[in-house]
């Protein structure tokens, strides 16, 4: 039950980070997902990218739809004010919390019925906003809670545990993200945590919406053979076209990128994410070249992962509002009432 | 006790003056065709009127279209002050061809029709109760104006100068409000006074200038304001401190984001960085709108969205997630004609019920009613404080008619005292020098609990969910935890009843018949009860706030025999809500319902009082 919480066992040697916490600051209560979720894996993927960046807990807003990944926000960092909001609409609660204090860390976690289906419309339009915040998309193919129904991701060939065979073509998050001009776009495996954690590091430093997919196989209703998100297929075709090593430093990295392999990106806060390529024609800023590059591979049946695309110059929500830098929320009433001479003066234009 | 006429005395008044009668106490009605920017031409009408001092209400009757179709404009001038419709037609400038035949059939006998004279009349057309005044009012302008805009434009500018000249309109005026209108545009200032000057001229030489009916300067309007009631709902929401807004554009509410964006550039802009103390977000739907707002308030913003009845039904399903995890929000429905898609630009109070209990579960939410431009401001405010104090939805009820037309208020004023109720919100330091925070505790014993800003302090966190939970927020299946959070949800809803805004009352001692309104219908039930007091009748009179009803609301209808509802929709939602939280008796209601879309006249309530006292005094 998620209202399981875990002991507080504290022992004296374990890591701390810069702010001295321990990676048990940072667990949120029991989950209770299947043994063997991949969605699991995750969480521990989050935990460990929040206190490996030294992030105050409660500097962060957790947010969820509905589904097992939206159950996943109370299973990591319990100091942080988490929010479930109803199905596929957390990127309209997380616009509004963060139109009101666009100064805390925002964490919104999602799965492919939530995003794909259902929440497709604000999923698409909370990127066309560029909304400061990581989005994880859990993806897994299907409908677990309900048991078993395929997802809009499901691929069409892909078998369901009772026999049937998906028709219907696939929406893919990556793919969608980089047509409508997402500003950073990553894709992953539940998986492979040496990939996933430095993904979420640089997704919560990139200063926009930060889009991240991650393959996170179902045990109970979708790892079975004829599944094309099951641990064993997506293990088959992953194909890492990038691989991202997040740098929290000030200083210049200094790589070469013109020998096509590893391309240092300066992210907002001055920490650095180097792309080390996998593949000599992959240009992670370029979004057409990116675009084929997944196109052309996804023909091969194969999984193209890393930070796909990346663009820091993107303005997000508040540049293009040119909101004030103080959380709205904390401004004094006087800044914000007129008073009566203004009325006065106000009501001149109704005389 | 049977419901008969009370024999009371008669009004002792004299009999008014015919002549003296039709003196500032008349209807003019405009027919136009949408798009052809007679919407300042005909505002310019009024504000002339209303600068003379005379009371002044202007109603607009146009189509969901953008042009060519036919839109009416009514101005009535009313010495009393009476701001509902009268439901005659004094004047009639009949400028739209397509409507001619209907528009000449509305003149109430004795009354007059203005028409362009360029263009010969259909002769078959004729009344011979009123008189037709004929003004070549395409000619006279093609004569001084090149430009095809113009000519459409000034046409109407030109009925004005006839009008001033027919009714007795001060002309000086209409030369200043025009000048105040474009500033420094001289060229512009220049066509329209052109314009005004050969209407002027041409009616001087041609008719009896003035008619009968006609305005005299008055007194009666210098410390009010025109103004619509989405442009003060607007205000409000600044001088409430409001710092976000998100919304979906629809007909009627637009008008409101409009206004708050407005007065937001001019007041809410650092002077030296240029940036901004709000955030404005068009959302992709209405969805969207109230999620942002949720997401807002949950992070301790005032938040707000406008919207219309269409929008609240594609937001139900987060009305009952604020309603349930306790965010403050604010919604403006800005009603209009239903159900499904309606009649977009025609007005009706018809959302009452749906807003009352919106969503799915047990719910049920506190609803404003303002009635008219001054209360949406003063209740917009009141909305966030009660929102952020209560921790739930408030809606405040507005209408097309208040929130789109110009309605004569008493002008505004502001108390500088005045602080923001944020409710009850533990800070940094309280929970710091705390064991533990829980956050669905009752420990005040009134419903309501304390919350915590996400950000504050590691000791505030706790998890919103919409999910079943217990009174530590933690998520429960378990039947008393349950029941347990549902309960004191509905203890919060009796506290409310102790903070909404109270009734407003007209009464006499010893009068037992009543009637029982809300929102716009307001002007047209007093100048009812004007007409059924001169009549020998007299009637009682509430005006409900807001939902939950208050005490007040009780007491009244258990001291009154005899009831009536007055309301703008077809299934007498206000009484069914009277019924279902009170415990007025069925038989003492009676309703007395106006919903084609029109704003609602003083007529159809005395006949409807008069008919059943008749109906009653016939049993």
């Amino acid at each position: 039950m998620s209202f399981m919480q875990k002991p507080k066992v504290s022992h004296s040697k374990l890591l701390r980070n810069d702010l001295g916490l321990t990676q048990r600051d940072y667990e949120g209560s029991m989950s209770t997902l299947c043994a063997g979720c991949g969605h699991d894996s995750i969480t521990a993927a989050v935990i460990q990218a929040f206190w490996e960046l030294s992030i105050e807990p409660y500097k962060v807003a957790k947010m969820s739809g509905i589904g097992c990944s939206s159950k996943t926000p109370a299973y990591f960092l319990s100091p942080a004010h988490g929010i479930n909001a109803v199905h596929g609409r957390m990127p309209s609660i997380a616009t509004g919390a963060n139109a009101a204090d666009r100064n805390l860390y925002y964490v919104g976690i999602s799965g492919d019925g939530d995003s794909l289906s259902i929440g497709l419309g604000q999923f698409i339009h909370v990127l066309r906003r560029n909304l400061n915040m990581l989005y994880i998309i859990e993806n897994n193919g299907v409908y677990g809670l309900t048991k078993g129904q395929f997802s809009a991701s499901a691929d069409v060939g892909s078998k369901a545990k009772k026999g049937e065979v998906n028709q219907q073509p696939p929406i893919d998050p990556v793919i969608a993200a980089l047509t409508l001009g997402g500003s950073f776009v990553a894709r992953s495996f539940s998986g492979d945590k040496e990939q996933l954690v430095p993904l979420i590091k640089a997704g919560l430093m990139h200063n926009g919406f930060a889009m991240l997919d991650v393959l996170s196989p179902c045990v109970t209703f979708n790892d079975h053979e004829d599944s094309t998100k099951s641990y064993a297929h997506t293990r088959q075709f992953y194909h890492p076209a990038v691989h991202a090593d997040f740098v929290l430093s000030k200083k210049p990295i200094r790589a070469a990128y013109d020998d096509g392999e590893a391309m240092p990106v300066e992210l907002h806060d001055g920490s650095t994410v180097v792309l080390r390529k996998v593949s000599k024609d992959y240009n992670p800023t370029n979004r057409a070249q990116a675009y084929s590059y997944l196109h052309e591979h996804q023909k091969r049946g194969e999984i193209v992962t890393g930070l796909l695309y990346i663009d820091e110059e993107q303005r997000e929500m508040h540049d293009i509002s040119n909101t004030v830098s103080a959380a709205l929320r904390d401004l004094p009433y006087a800044e914000l009432c007129p008073g009566n001479s203004a009325l006065e003066e106000i009501q001149k234009l109704y005389c | 006790m049977p419901l008969t006429r009370p024999r009371s005395r008669r009004h002792s008044g004299a009999v008014p003056d015919p002549m003296q009668s039709r003196t500032n106490d008349f209807v003019i009605k405009i027919a136009n065709v949408n798009g052809t920017g007679s919407a300042s031409a005909n505002g310019l009408l009024m504000k002339a009127i209303f600068r003379m001092g005379i009371p002044v209400v202007g109603k607009n009757f146009f189509p969901s279209n953008i042009q060519g179709l036919p839109t009416w404009f009514e101005i009535r001038v009313s010495r009393e002050g009476y701001l509902a419709r009268s439901g005659r037609v004094d004047i009639m400038v009949a400028m739209n061809a397509q409507t001619y035949t209907q528009d000449l059939a509305d003149v109430s006998p004795g009354g007059y029709l203005l028409y362009d004279s360029t263009w010969p009349r259909d002769k078959q057309l004729v009344r011979d109760d009123i008189t037709v005044v004929g003004i070549p009012l395409a000619q006279l302008v093609n004569t001084h104006f090149d430009n095809v805009r113009a000519r459409i434009l000034m046409k109407n500018v030109c009925y004005v100068g006839a009008l001033a000249a027919l009714l007795h309109i001060d002309m000086a005026v209409i030369k200043q409000l025009i000048k105040e209108t474009f500033g420094d545009k001289e060229k512009l200032i220049a066509g329209n006074l052109k314009a005004i000057e050969l209407g002027y001229n041409y009616a001087k030489e041609h008719c009896e200038c003035p008619l009968p009916i006609r305005v005299e300067p008055m007194h009666a309007t210098q410390d009010h304001i025109m103004v619509d009631g989405n442009t003060m709902a607007g205000l409000g929401c600044v001088y409430a401190g409001a710092t976000v807004g998100a919304w979906y554009p629809i007909t009627p509410s637009t008008s409101l984001m409009d206004a708050f964006k407005d007065f937001c550039e001019r007041y809410r802009v650092d002077k030296t960085t240029g940036k901004h103390r709000y955030c404005i977000v068009q959302a992709e739907d209405e969805l969207s709108a109230i999620g942002m707002v949720l997401g807002a308030a949950w992070n301790g913003a005032r938040a707000f969205t406008p919207t219309s009845g269409p929008g609240i039904s594609l937001m139900n399903e987060f009305i009952g997630f604020a309603y349930y995890a306790e965010i403050p929000a604010v919604l403006f429905d800005v009603q209009r004609v239903g159900p499904s898609t309606g009649m977009p630009t025609r007005t009706q109070q018809g959302d009452l019920l749906f807003c009352a209990y919106a969503s799915h579960g047990d719910t049920r939410h506190v609803l404003l009613f303002p009635a008219d431009p001054a209360e949406c401001f003063q209740m917009a405010v009141t909305a966030f404080d009660l929102a952020e104090r209560l921790q739930t939805p408030v809606f405040v009820m507005s209408d097309l008619d208040i929130g789109m037309n110009d309605w004569m208020v008493p002008k505004l004023k502001w108390d500088p005292g005045y602080v923001p109720d944020r409710g009850k919100v533990y800070s940094r330091e309280q929970l710091e020098s705390m064991q533990v925070f829980r956050r669905y505790i009752d420990s005040d014993g009134d419903g309501i609990c304390y919350r915590t800003y996400p950000g504050v302090s590691a000791k505030g966190a706790y998890f919103t969910r919409g999910s079943g939970h217990n009174r530590y927020g933690g998520y429960t299946e378990d039947a008393a935890e349950y029941q347990d959070v549902l309960d004191r949800l509905r203890r919060k809803y009796d506290t409310a009843k102790l903070l909404v805004p109270e009734p407003v009352i007209r009464r006499k001692k010893g009068v037992k018949i009543a009637i029982v309104s809300l929102g716009s219908c307001d002007g047209a039930v007093h100048e009812a009860l004007d007409v059924l007091a001169r009549e020998g009748t007299e009637v009682n009179y509430l005006r409900v706030r807001a939902f939950p009803f208050n005490r007040q609301v009780e007491e009244f209808l258990d001291n009154h025999e005899h009831i009536f509802v007055v309301e703008q929709n077809r299934d007498a939602q206000l009484k069914s809500l009277l019924l279902l939280e009170t415990s007025v008796e069925k038989h003492k209601l009676i309703s007395i319902l106006h919903y084609g879309g029109m704003p609602i006249d003083a007529r159809c309530i005395v006949s409807g009082i008069n008919n059943a006292l008749a109906k009653g005094a016939a049993a």
